[in-house]
């Protein structure tokens, strides 16, 4: 199996210099690698470092040291280091990230944020959109919707649509942050469907879900994150 | 092609080498370098005084720098110092391969000729001279910027500053170029108007794959438009980084400030 996501010895602290630049140290020496087509569960109690770990490895926030190896194109690259330019091409064509909230841009369709991510690696407006109905459509979002911006939508709905989103792509690599917390038991089941599904393509995925029942579904690993959360 | 493509995008076409200027005991920036790539948005934000607009003239070769030099790839694929272009080439380029859009749109735009004269003029002056040719584009472009062509024939005093702003940018598009500057674009419009403006550039600078440097006191706007952020403070970029990094883990004392002190509804 080829390993996707090397990380080795990364850490974060915050500096909040705005209360006198007290230290918030988050994580340290967190080592683990998620290979090719695993799904590897983030575990541990609020505030233990979940979400900063899967934001060091889409390059969201900064590593204070170590590295975060990513298979992009056949080779590794550290993000921790890597030019923002980089950074750019490693999300376009290998690591996908649905993040807790939608971040819904004015005016923007629903159909046309989901069809997005396509555009930018150079699939036609057509079939980027027949893709995006497809997958709204499976995530139960009635096409009467799809031409409205989704900041009016209910978080269960916006959060579908960011899935949608994320999902679209195929990307070698996924980040999942709490995918399902506000979705019911159908749209549950669907989500553990698309995990199952992509999962199978290959793809390496990181993931952060409370719901023990979605977590024993889909989880090939759990990593206890509490072993690397720094001493506040 | 697909290789001349890769290598076309792979080198720099903007290159800002340790520019300082002062006025006097005043530094409007100091020791500024960064490149700039095809496509590559950047924002430069930072508050009022901090010498966004100072640095967005020198980069475009509107004032000269004290010190450094900008660098700049012309479409013969060879990068030229920008002081060393003459008086002609320089027009060209902004006339042609730049655009600069204006805070203020009647400083950018012709108030007393029509829309469609606005959009026309650019094309005319790189030969354009087929006038059914000229109103059609002009036509296409105000749809383009989401501007009713029955007012093709009116001026912009007679547009609201929304209209005027998208005007502005059809009239420094038309000639499709490679480099545009924006000196805070959405700076004087309402809140419901800066977002139709920003949706317009949002999807015109990723359909034409724009470079674009833009200045902007609004984190939000950098957010939504660009890819990479300089903070500056005092003449100095105190911060750099992807826009989302900076600005969902910022560094520096004052980015941290900046950051904080946005008021979210």
């Amino acid at each position: 199996m080829s390993v996707m996501i090397d990380v080795t010895n990364a850490q974060k602290t915050f500096t909040m210099h705005l209360q006198s630049g007290i230290e918030l140290p988050v994580v340290r020496g967190v080592n683990f690698q998620v290979d090719a087509g695993e799904c590897v569960v983030l575990s541990g109690p609020s505030g233990a470092g979940k979400s900063s770990i899967l934001k060091m490895i889409f390059a969201n926030y900064r590593c204070g040291g170590g590295r975060v190896d990513i298979r992009h194109q056949g080779t590794l690259i550290d993000i921790a280091t890597a030019e923002p330019r980089q950074i750019l091409n490693v999300r376009r064509s290998t690591i996908g990230y649905v993040s807790q909230f939608l971040r819904a841009v004015p005016r923007v369709a629903t159909i046309d944020v989901v069809a997005e991510p396509l555009i930018a690696n150079g699939v036609t407006r057509a079939e980027a959109n027949d893709r995006a109905g497809r997958a709204l459509h499976r995530l139960n979002i009635a096409e009467r919707f799809w031409q409205l911006p989704p900041a009016t939508f209910s978080g269960g709905e916006q959060q579908r649509v960011n899935i949608a989103r994320g999902f679209i792509s195929d990307l070698p690599i996924l980040l999942l942050d709490e995918p399902t917390a506000s979705l019911d038991a159908a749209n549950r089941a669907v989500v553990v469907g698309l995990i199952a599904e992509t999962k199978r393509k290959g793809t390496a995925i990181v993931a952060i879900v409370h719901d023990d029942e979605v977590r024993r579904q889909i989880a090939d690993r759990i990593i206890d994150v509490t072993g690397f959360t720094a001493a506040a | 092609m697909a290789n001349q493509n890769l290598r076309e995008n792979d080198e720099p076409l903007l290159i800002a080498d340790d520019l300082s200027k002062s006025f006097g005991k005043i530094i409007a920036c100091q020791d500024v370098s960064f490149k700039l790539y095809p496509g590559e948005i950047l924002a430069i934000v930072g508050e009022s005084g901090s010498g966004k607009s100072t640095l967005l003239q020198i980069l475009s070769g509107q004032q000269s720098s004290g010190q450094g030099r900008v660098s700049y790839r012309m479409r013969d694929g060879v990068t030229r110092d920008l002081s060393t272009l003459g008086e002609a080439e320089r027009r060209f380029l902004f006339r042609t391969d730049w655009g600069y859009v204006r805070q203020d749109p009647a400083q950018g735009l012709r108030m007393a000729v029509s829309a469609g004269a606005n959009v026309g003029e650019r094309l005319m002056a790189v030969g354009w001279n087929h006038y059914g040719r000229i109103r059609a584009a002009a036509s296409s472009w105000l749809e383009r910027v989401e501007i009713d062509v029955a007012r093709i024939d009116d001026t912009p005093r007679t547009y609201s500053g929304g209209m005027r702003q998208r005007l502005q940018i059809a009239r420094n598009l038309v000639t499709q170029p490679r480099l545009v500057f924006m000196d805070e674009p959405t700076g004087g419009l309402d809140v419901s108007v800066q977002a139709r403006l920003l949706d317009v550039l949002r999807n015109l600078v990723r359909e034409l794959h724009l470079a674009v440097v833009i200045v902007t006191h609004d984190l939000a706007v950098a957010r939504l438009l660009s890819d990479r952020l300089l903070v500056m403070k005092g003449g100095q970029v105190i911060e750099t980084g992807l826009t989302d990094q900076v600005l969902d883990d910022p560094a520096e004392h004052y980015t941290q400030l900046l950051v904080s002190s946005i008021l979210s509804p």
